[in-house]
């Protein structure tokens, strides 16, 4: 029995840090057609502004909650006005693109902040559950993941900010005739893409350590977690990250980590097949 | 003479100097250096086929190359003789890109979901050769050693006779022949039938797909073809280190293939080849005079190829040039 709550606490956890890491690509995927592959930088540099803050003295939430997202989110603005906003509407170009700011900021931080891997206690202590222990910022993970996504679902489909960004996302030029900035909307997402990006290189440090490599553990399966999704962001990423993390957690702990990966990897090989067009080309096309 | 014949007889020529004028002039251990450069553009010429004349971008052109390298490496272990080894290095990577071929495109799968996909095949080979560490992981004899990868691949031989090993320097002459072999063979390709209806697939699939042709099946055999290239690269690669490791699947691997097409110019064949070994040569220049972190110069570069230059610098001079010839035409007329 106290095994089974830790098994589906562990694919919980699997689920949403999935959930997580993929979100701000998927918003930028869904909203503008574009694919990030610097995003796992863009994790990556959450991390290391979550982690320099908190060491130069700032409180660990303000660190984690907000100095990352806004650090994270000023870089992403930046980065839209140099690079993306020259190649709205080629998907592939865009990938190249990034690939290689990618490597820009990966070599960038290697010179600034060095190799060494970076990293804080998760808070929380553990918790008991019979036989078993877990990290009580297990349970955090979840929740924050929770807690994301309903506020962006309300964000979206009941304000007015969300309005706009639905509309510009349906037809652009329509939006741009009845008088919304386009240029700004999409600043906008991508900025939000890139926050939501950061906050969760923050929230995954504690955990899993600050390298300047890292982002290239993290892009990979937000890649594939987006695309098998599908252009719906919310409902995609809700849906492939629940696929994907329950299989390779399952697969996990049936044999072992690698299996687990090269489960989600092959899962994701066949629905691309089954679903060329990602999980929501076909159900919850009219989701968020 | 039209600039197509031009073009081929300059290429003729530079391929005779490559084989035969560069052992004469340069040192051993320089040669040695170029022979890996040599096994790449073998590799980026088969990139440059799949994706700049065939349309299809292959994210996992690093799985044909690793497949043909591991299959090498465990295949000579075994054998203790290169011959039917470097064919088998060449045939599981086309079988594998059959396969491949066969599920992506009769499932109508495109673009970036194509990418995605063969990208997902490369790290499946990343992790799992990877996570192969252990003494009881092997084939035969050979030991796959996971992260650490192959060390002792014994060296190609003249074939039939195992004693007779080509390493070092002597693997120059036969690499450049491959070389001249795979441009020639593949420009060859794209003059017959099959690749005029592969770059009309590129063009305009459903327009190719109306005057009768199976596009599926056209797409599988160029994925195809491909895969043997870089295969057969990666066989070179392997004999040339005596060495592989699971690297050659990683992420940061194809990144670099689909660099050199992109400096080179999609949709040439010289310029995949010019691209490659001015890239490899950079980064190395770069990792041994320290001036800058590798990744923040070639990073650079990429961005800025796609920004500014999107078609590569080949066809930019090719249309540069153009201009110029036309121009003073124009004057003396």
């Amino acid at each position: 029995m106290d095994l089974a709550v830790v098994v589906v606490i562990q694919i919980l956890y699997a689920v949403a840090s999935l959930a997580l890491i993929s979100i701000g690509l998927a918003i930028i995927f869904g909203m503008m057609g574009v694919i990030n592959f610097a995003h796992g930088e863009f994790l990556m540099m959450g991390g290391y502004a979550f982690i320099l803050s908190y060491n130069a003295g700032v409180n660990f939430w303000i660190a984690m909650l907000v100095v990352a997202p806004v650090t994270i989110a000023v870089i992403g603005v930046v980065v839209e006005r140099l690079i993306i906003r020259h190649l709205y509407g080629r998907v592939i170009e865009t990938v190249l693109a990034t690939w290689g700011l990618s490597l820009f900021l990966i070599g960038l931080a290697a010179t600034v902040l060095g190799y060494h891997q970076k990293g804080v206690n998760p808070p929380f202590g553990t918790i008991r559950i019979g036989a078993y222990q877990e990290g009580g910022y297990t349970f955090f993970v979840i929740f924050v993941t929770l807690a994301l996504m309903a506020a962006l679902y309300v964000g979206f489909k009941y304000t007015r900010w969300g309005l706009i960004a639905r509309g510009t996302m349906q037809n652009a030029q329509m939006a741009s005739g009845i008088g919304v900035n386009v240029d700004r909307v999409y600043a906008t997402t991508f900025g939000i893409g890139a926050a939501l990006s950061g906050l969760a290189g923050a929230i995954l440090a504690p955990i899993a350590g600050v390298l300047p490599e890292i982002g290239v553990t993290y892009v990979v399966k937000a890649f594939i977690t987006v695309i098998g999704g599908g252009a719906v962001a919310l409902a995609g990423t809700g849906a492939a990250s629940s696929l994907f993390g329950a299989v390779s957690q399952a697969v996990t702990f049936l044999s072992r980590p690698v299996v687990g990966e090269v489960a989600l990897l092959v899962v994701a090989i066949v629905l691309l097949r089954l679903l060329p067009l990602g999980i929501t080309g076909r159900y919850f096309r009219r989701g968020l | 003479m039209s600039r197509n014949a031009l073009g081929l007889w300059t290429m003729g020529v530079l391929s005779l100097v490559l084989v035969f004028g560069v052992p004469a002039i340069v040192e051993t251990f320089a040669l040695i250096d170029f022979t890996l450069f040599i096994a790449m553009a073998i590799l980026s010429l088969s990139l440059a086929f799949v994706w700049g004349f065939g349309g299809i971008l292959c994210f996992g052109q690093s799985a044909f190359f690793g497949l043909g390298a591991y299959t090498y490496a465990v295949a000579v272990i075994n054998m203790g003789e290169s011959t039917v080894p470097i064919l088998l290095g060449i045939l599981l990577p086309v079988i594998l890109a059959l396969v491949l071929g066969y599920f992506m495109f009769y499932g109508r799968v495109s673009d970036v979901y194509l990418a995605v996909i063969t990208l997902a095949v490369s790290l499946v080979f990343y992790y799992l050769i990877g996570a192969s560490a252990g003494e009881e992981y092997k084939i035969g004899s050979a030991r796959l050693g996971g992260y650490n990868g192959m060390p002792s691949v014994p060296p190609i031989n003249v074939p039939g006779d195992p004693s007779a090993a080509v390493e070092y320097e002597a693997l120059y002459v036969p690499a450049a022949v491959l070389l001249a072999v795979v441009y020639f063979g593949l420009r060859a390709l794209l003059a017959s039938d099959f690749g005029r209806v592969l770059v009309s697939i590129r063009e305009n699939e459903a327009r190719t797909e109306l005057l009768g042709y199976d596009a599926r099946r056209i797409k599988t055999v160029a994925l195809a073809i491909g895969a043997g290239i870089a295969g057969l690269s990666g066989v070179l690669f392997c004999a040339w280190g005596a060495y592989v490791s699971p690297t050659v699947f990683s992420l940061v691997f194809t990144a670099q293939i689909i660099m050199w097409i992109l400096v080179g110019g999609l949709g040439t064949l010289t310029g995949a080849i010019l691209g490659c070994v001015l890239i490899q040569y950079l980064a190395t220049w770069l990792g041994e005079t320290k001036i800058a972190d590798v990744n923040i110069v070639l990073g650079a570069i990429f961005v800025a190829i796609v920004l500014l230059v999107p078609s590569g610098f080949v066809p930019m001079f090719a249309r540069l040039g153009d201009t110029l010839t036309r121009r003073r035409g124009e004057a003396g007329s």
